[in-house]
């Protein structure tokens, strides 16, 4: 009656368990693959699968695309300013909430996420709403001003994350050794954190280059790569130039992420090691 | 000098406490719970019907519209459409999230992590657009079902006034199929992180102690992982709530909160009602925060 010989200690799974495991992978995946299988499709007016032919021609007359580079370009712009107002004030706000304790100290770290808990959709009205109530023309500064505000909270995490794990001894004996706030900081803190920041800046990169709600409603005629991609899922034009854009737009965002992936784990890796 | 700068701020803490928070506190409280106050004040003016001008007069008109049965009904729908969403991603997170946590090798639970996190940081319009592709009608989901003879089980589905349309990618199960795919990560990572903290040797005494797979599964696994489902749910639930992208491009005529809120701002420049619409899910949303806060949901993040 008790333990079956059939079920030992559960040392491996099962097959039901391997393939649900495994269906949720290949869910979570192929439709990226498909992506890229469609920017080499002949077929230019429809979705046919499978594709009647396979052609290189599409890469280099996406690239021309004009409508497409400007989109690209606006969109690299947008962020990159929106990144760097988020690692600023991101790390002011990690450093003020690590240092100090401070009345209200939750309710900023709840304030911070909030752009990212609620939905876009509010985050894009409310912005909407008080921008227009002001009279302040949508332009490419207000999307700037949108994207970096769901930004400052993946720059906080990461960075809080690794003051919170890196020991203050090193910052006292920098202090007892005679260094000033500026050289502990510059010498000692940076260097520590560095690898955060980076990491908190791409993800914070790719957050802003991907993000369609909230700038559906903080852009004025801006059109960014996703909104571009949007407007042509609802009235495709020009099916062969937006596959390929997709796919350039997995590329541009996935590279840069697998690397901050591997700054996070590499750190955590080595403080592992040390201790 | 600097050394007097710095021997300056140290002996002020609050005044360094101030400089440190005054950026970040005064950009979110201006841009953000300013710009949310705003969107307050909006939801209780009215839009004139005749000069298509909005009144700024304290009313709840506009409150009173949102009563009416058509726009009860979006957010019955919508509100469905999220609790099928997150329930079929907990569903499908939890083999995948228990295979992680318990049978994986470091290694390849390295790869795992990132096989589920890749996706989340991956474009949300590629990735809705990758189904544009897969659910049309010439696409590989009517291609697989013509190659093993259920292309008659597709149509007669699609005939469901309920859950069809016109192909799939105009349907509520389209809809419901997208929003599964992309939010999905979401709910795998908590679930995981949750399923890491549950010490084997309760599992196991649950089965020395006579209880099938089944039964440990319920009365120990899901109770003790239970904090992890609700943070993962957050996000399917919120995300759902609030997105306008997925049922402009495959639904049907009927509307979801995000598709009104988008159409009442943007065609008839009806802020009031779109933002009256948006206090729904802020609110549905805050109660489910704080339930989740009472739950215990936030340690598993």
């Amino acid at each position: 009656m008790r333990s079956k010989p059939s079920e030992p200690s559960s040392a491996r799974a099962s097959w039901a368990l391997k393939f649900g495991a495994f269906g949720a992978l290949l869910f979570l995946h192929v439709p990226l693959w498909l992506i890229f299988l469609y920017s080499f499709t002949t077929d230019e007016s429809a979705y046919s699968f499978p594709p009647p032919g396979l052609t290189l021609k599409w890469i280099p007359k996406a690239l021309e695309n004009s409508a497409m580079q400007d989109s690209l370009f606006l969109t690299l712009r947008v962020a990159v300013l929106a990144t760097a107002v988020a690692l600023v004030l991101g790390t002011l706000a990690a450093a003020a909430v690590y240092r100090f304790d401070f009345f209200g100290k939750d309710a900023v770290s709840f304030m911070l996420i909030l752009p990212l808990a609620l939905p876009g959709i509010v985050t894009g009205i409310a912005m909407r709403s008080a921008i227009s109530l002001l009279h302040i023309p949508f332009s490419f500064w207000t999307i700037i001003i949108g994207h970096a505000t769901f930004c400052v909270v993946v720059v906080y995490n990461n960075v809080v994350a690794r003051m919170r794990r890196s020991s203050p001894s090193m910052i006292e004996a920098s202090m007892d050794l005679g260094a000033n706030s500026f050289q502990t900081f510059w010498h000692v803190v940076l260097p520590n954190l560095s690898s955060a920041l980076l990491a908190g800046a791409i993800l914070a990169f790719s957050l802003s280059f991907d993000e369609v709600i909230v700038t559906t409603f903080t852009a004025g005629n801006q059109q960014t790569l996703p909104i571009w991609i949007f407007s042509q899922m609802l009235k495709p034009r020009n099916r062969p130039i937006t596959n390929v854009t997709a796919m350039l737009v997995v590329l541009i965002t996935a590279l840069p992420i697998l690397y901050a992936q591997r700054i996070v784990s590499r750190a955590s890796d080595s403080e592992g090691g040390s201790k | 000098m600097l050394n007097k700068i710095s021997a300056f701020f140290y002996r002020r803490p609050r005044l360094t406490l101030t400089l440190f928070l005054a950026p970040p506190l005064i950009w979110f409280l201006v841009v953000y719970i300013g710009s949310l106050i705003t969107l307050l004040v909006n939801s209780f003016f009215y839009l004139d019907g005749f000069t298509g001008q909005v009144v700024r007069q304290f009313t709840m008109q506009t409150y009173a519209k949102l009563l009416q049965p058509t726009n009860l009904q979006i957010f019955q729908r919508t509100t469905i459409m999220a609790i099928l969403v997150t329930l079929a991603c907990v569903i499908l997170a939890f083999p995948l999230s228990y295979y992680m946590a318990r049978f994986a090798s470091p290694r390849m639970k390295t790869w795992l992590y990132l096989a589920v996190t890749l996706p989340l940081w991956t474009s949300y319009v590629v990735r809705v657009y990758s189904w544009k592709l897969i659910l049309a009608q010439e696409g590989i989901i009517s291609w697989a079902a013509r190659l093993v003879h259920l292309d008659g089980l597709l149509n007669w589905y699609l005939k469901n006034e309920i859950v069809g349309g016109p192909s799939l990618s105009v349907s509520p199960t389209g809809i419901f199929l997208v929003f599964v795919y992309i939010w999905l990560p979401y709910m795998i990572v908590p679930i995981q992180t949750a399923l890491e903290r549950v010490p084997k040797s309760l599992l196991e005494a649950a089965g020395d102690l006579g209880a099938t797979p089944a039964q440990t599964f319920r009365t120990v696994l899901l109770p003790l992982t239970f904090p992890g489902v609700i943070a993962g749910s957050i996000f399917t639930f919120s995300l759902t709530l609030g997105d306008f992208i997925v049922p402009q491009l495959f639904g049907t005529s009927s509307f979801y909160i995000g598709k009104a809120v988008l159409t009442y701002q943007g065609t008839s420049n009806n802020i009031p009602l779109a933002a009256a619409f948006t206090m729904g899910p802020i609110v549905i949303m805050i109660v489910y925060l704080l339930i989740a806060r009472k739950l215990g949901a936030f340690d598993a993040l």
